[in-house]
């Protein structure tokens, strides 16, 4: 006989109390799918998680790109959401958040509008990687919570080192008083460092010989 | 030696990127030579017989992979591999943001000699603007009759999905991949099967990366015969090359393979700053074991010559590491990398790497002894070839090499703090500015 029954009640047959908790009852009845009209869900939300199940053999497959549709819509992915996601997918909002937690991009937890990533890896390490993201968390400020700064592993830049992901566009290579004037910018709804755009950076070879 | 461009020539002109720009240049060509005069077999004996080598990191040959999966009449799936994540990598990026109809071409062609009617690309979900880009292409190629159903009159239909990620290293590993576009966590997966036999969806799957997929349509054009004038013998064909670091000009740039490492890293890098000294580079990117200046600046580059130095040719990503660099330290930034990356399925991986962090930290803390160094060692043979993938064997080489060939940097490291001088500290010392503005490569 197991000394624990199955309800997590110490065995009063045992010689020693062995450290048995209340523990937690399992519960006997497993998380099922939302059902659509529980969860009110925004039509254009549903609509666009339709359109992207379509595109693939197997609906699940749509599981990070709903995501993706869910942060664009909240901000992060809030489990309103993912319930929402998950009634629209026919899937549980369990599955949908062991995905949203395994990568990176992806937020659990609430975060700022505006996203910097700071890549911190070897080539932007060596050029002052750390102290860019050192400037952009002091020019951001700890208290506006409008601006979520992180360090971030190799953005695949490295030729712009060093360089930060500033709402998704890759700017660099970046002064460390540069990151104040991004943030000035954010601020002031205005363009940011567009002189410091990736898409402006001619190939370092020059043009075709 | 200048540049040989094929992938990324006439990559300046913004027009590239539109389908009629492409076409302009002759794109498009190769697809409608393939569907409309070529069988699948054609196509798959031209890759075969090109030698077209794997641009993703492992060196396998494309056509060979093409021709593993079955014939007949089944569900089979092309996936392009655009997680390009491994630190020092950046060539897949310039390519899909310059050339996106290139890849499209390839994809096309190599669906067509493997079979798939279904094909994916995968990209890393930091790359927003680069997937705007292939979404604005692949909606051109719909139009024009690229994609879709009975491609160029030939009854054979290819859908394209441009599927983003949302950040992990792992899913550049092609099971994981194959995981996350089933919309899963993206563990790897038990080999065999392979995914040629039993891969997305349990279909028989091609998995490519992107500069290996842009290749296709110049082969297709050109021939076999053509490809082969690039390169050497075992490494046919061109790379781009991405150089970062303590170089001048950090860049792609587009080589013959086998052209010598130091034309590469002096010559078209532009080499360390004045009065400074390369020590060592990671010949392709931070999963490749480290090379000293001296053993590695004058080997060709090329995949057997570095295989043959005990390196790799990888991704084709040279990070170099002048004479300012604390090798350490270095080793502590990569091993943090594989620590955050693991998918922590595989005890081996997920331990290793949090273990070998914790003791490079203490080496740099001044905590450690020499002897701790024989325990990192021990720890990386201890994770090589004991895990699903090869994320854990990727931290443990390039660690395993720099303890191994700069063993006395480490000692000195750990000397310095025990004899009560300031401890070097967690901190990664910077040791090179910005690199050098926009326009003034030459």
């Amino acid at each position: 006989m197991s000394p624990v029954d199955g309800y997590g009640i110490s065995n009063p047959e045992l010689p020693v109390d062995r450290a048995v908790s209340e523990g937690r009852v399992p519960d006997r009845t497993p998380e099922r799918v939302p059902e659509l009209h529980e969860v009110d869900c925004p039509d254009d939300l549903r609509e666009r998680i339709e359109e992207l199940m379509s595109r693939y053999p197997d609906r699940k497959s749509a599981s990070i790109p709903a995501l993706w549709a869910v942060q664009r819509l909240y901000g992060w992915c809030t489990p309103e959401g993912i319930r929402q996601a998950a009634a629209v997918m026919r899937v549980t909002p369990a599955y949908l958040e062991s995905v949203a937690s395994f990568y990176d991009l992806l937020h659990t937890d609430p975060v700022g509008s505006h996203k910097i990533a700071v890549c911190t890896n070897i080539s932007c390490w060596m050029r002052g990687g750390d102290e860019l993201l050192d400037a952009f968390k002091a020019a951001a400020g700890e208290d506006d919570e409008r601006f979520f700064v992180t360090g971030f592993e190799c953005l695949g830049a490295c030729d712009i080192a060093p360089m930060a992901s500033i709402d998704e566009r890759y700017f660099g290579p970046l002064e460390a008083a540069e990151a104040r004037t991004a943030i000035e910018q954010l601020r002031d709804g205005a363009a940011v460092l567009p002189e410091k755009a990736l898409e402006k950076r001619p190939l370092p070879g020059g043009p075709d010989a | 030696m200048p540049e040989t461009r094929l992938l990324l020539k006439n990559a300046e002109d913004p027009a590239l990127r539109t389908i009629n720009g492409y076409k302009g240049y002759g794109g498009y060509a190769s697809l409608e030579q393939a569907y409309k005069e070529m069988e699948a077999e054609q196509v798959l004996k031209e890759l075969e017989d090109s030698g077209l080598r794997g641009r993703g990191g492992a060196g396998f040959s494309m056509g060979k992979k093409a021709s593993f999966l079955p014939r007949g009449e089944m569900s089979k799936y092309l996936c392009c591999n655009a997680d390009e994540s491994e630190p020092g990598a950046f060539k897949d990026r310039e390519l899909m943001q310059r050339n996106p109809h290139q890849l499209i071409e390839g994809i096309a062609i190599s669906a067509l000699a493997a079979g798939a009617g279904h094909a994916f690309i995968f990209i890393r979900g930091e790359y927003d603007s680069q997937a705007d880009i292939l979404d604005a292409a692949v909606a051109e190629a719909y139009e024009a009759g690229y994609l879709g159903k009975d491609i160029c009159g030939s009854h054979c239909d290819l859908e394209l999905v441009v599927h983003r990620g949302a950040g992990a290293y792992i899913c550049g590993e092609e099971t994981a991949l194959l995981d996350a576009l089933e919309g899963k966590r993206g563990n790897p997966r038990l080999k065999p099967p392979f995914p040629a036999v039993q891969g997305l969806y349990g279909g028989p799957t091609l998995i490519n990366n992107v500069e290996t997929l842009s290749n296709v349509p110049h082969i297709v054009r050109n021939g076999a015969e053509w490809f082969k004038g690039f390169g050497t013998e075992q490494s046919p064909g061109t790379k781009v090359v991405s150089i970062s670091g303590c170089v001048r000009r950090p860049g792609n740039y587009e080589v013959e393979l086998g052209i010598p490492t130091r034309e590469l890293i002096m010559d078209l890098a532009g080499g360390p700053l004045e009065g400074r000294e390369v020590k060592a580079f990671y010949p392709g990117g931070s999963s490749s074991p480290v090379l000293k200046a001296e053993e590695g600046i004058d080997l060709p580059y090329s995949f057997e010559a570095m295989a043959e130095a005990g390196s790799m040719l990888g991704s084709g990503s040279i990070i170099v590491a002048d004479d300012q660099v604390s090798i350490p330290h270095m080793a502590l930034r990569t091993a943090r990398f594989y620590h955050h990356e693991s998918c922590g399925k595989c005890t081996p991986c997920r331990e290793g790497t949090n273990w070998t962090v914790k003791m490079l930290e203490r080496v740099v803390r001044g905590e450690a002894t020499p002897m701790d160094l024989d325990i990192v060692a021990s720890v990386q043979e201890n994770i090589i070839g004991h895990c699903l993938c090869v994320l854990g064997d990727s931290m443990a080489m390039p660690v395993g090499a720099m303890v191994r060939k700069f063993r006395d940097e480490f000692e000195d490291v750990i000397a310095a703090a025990s004899e009560g001088e300031p401890a070097v500290g967690e901190r990664l010392p910077v040791v090179q500015g910005a690199p050098e503005t926009l326009g003034a490569a030459t």
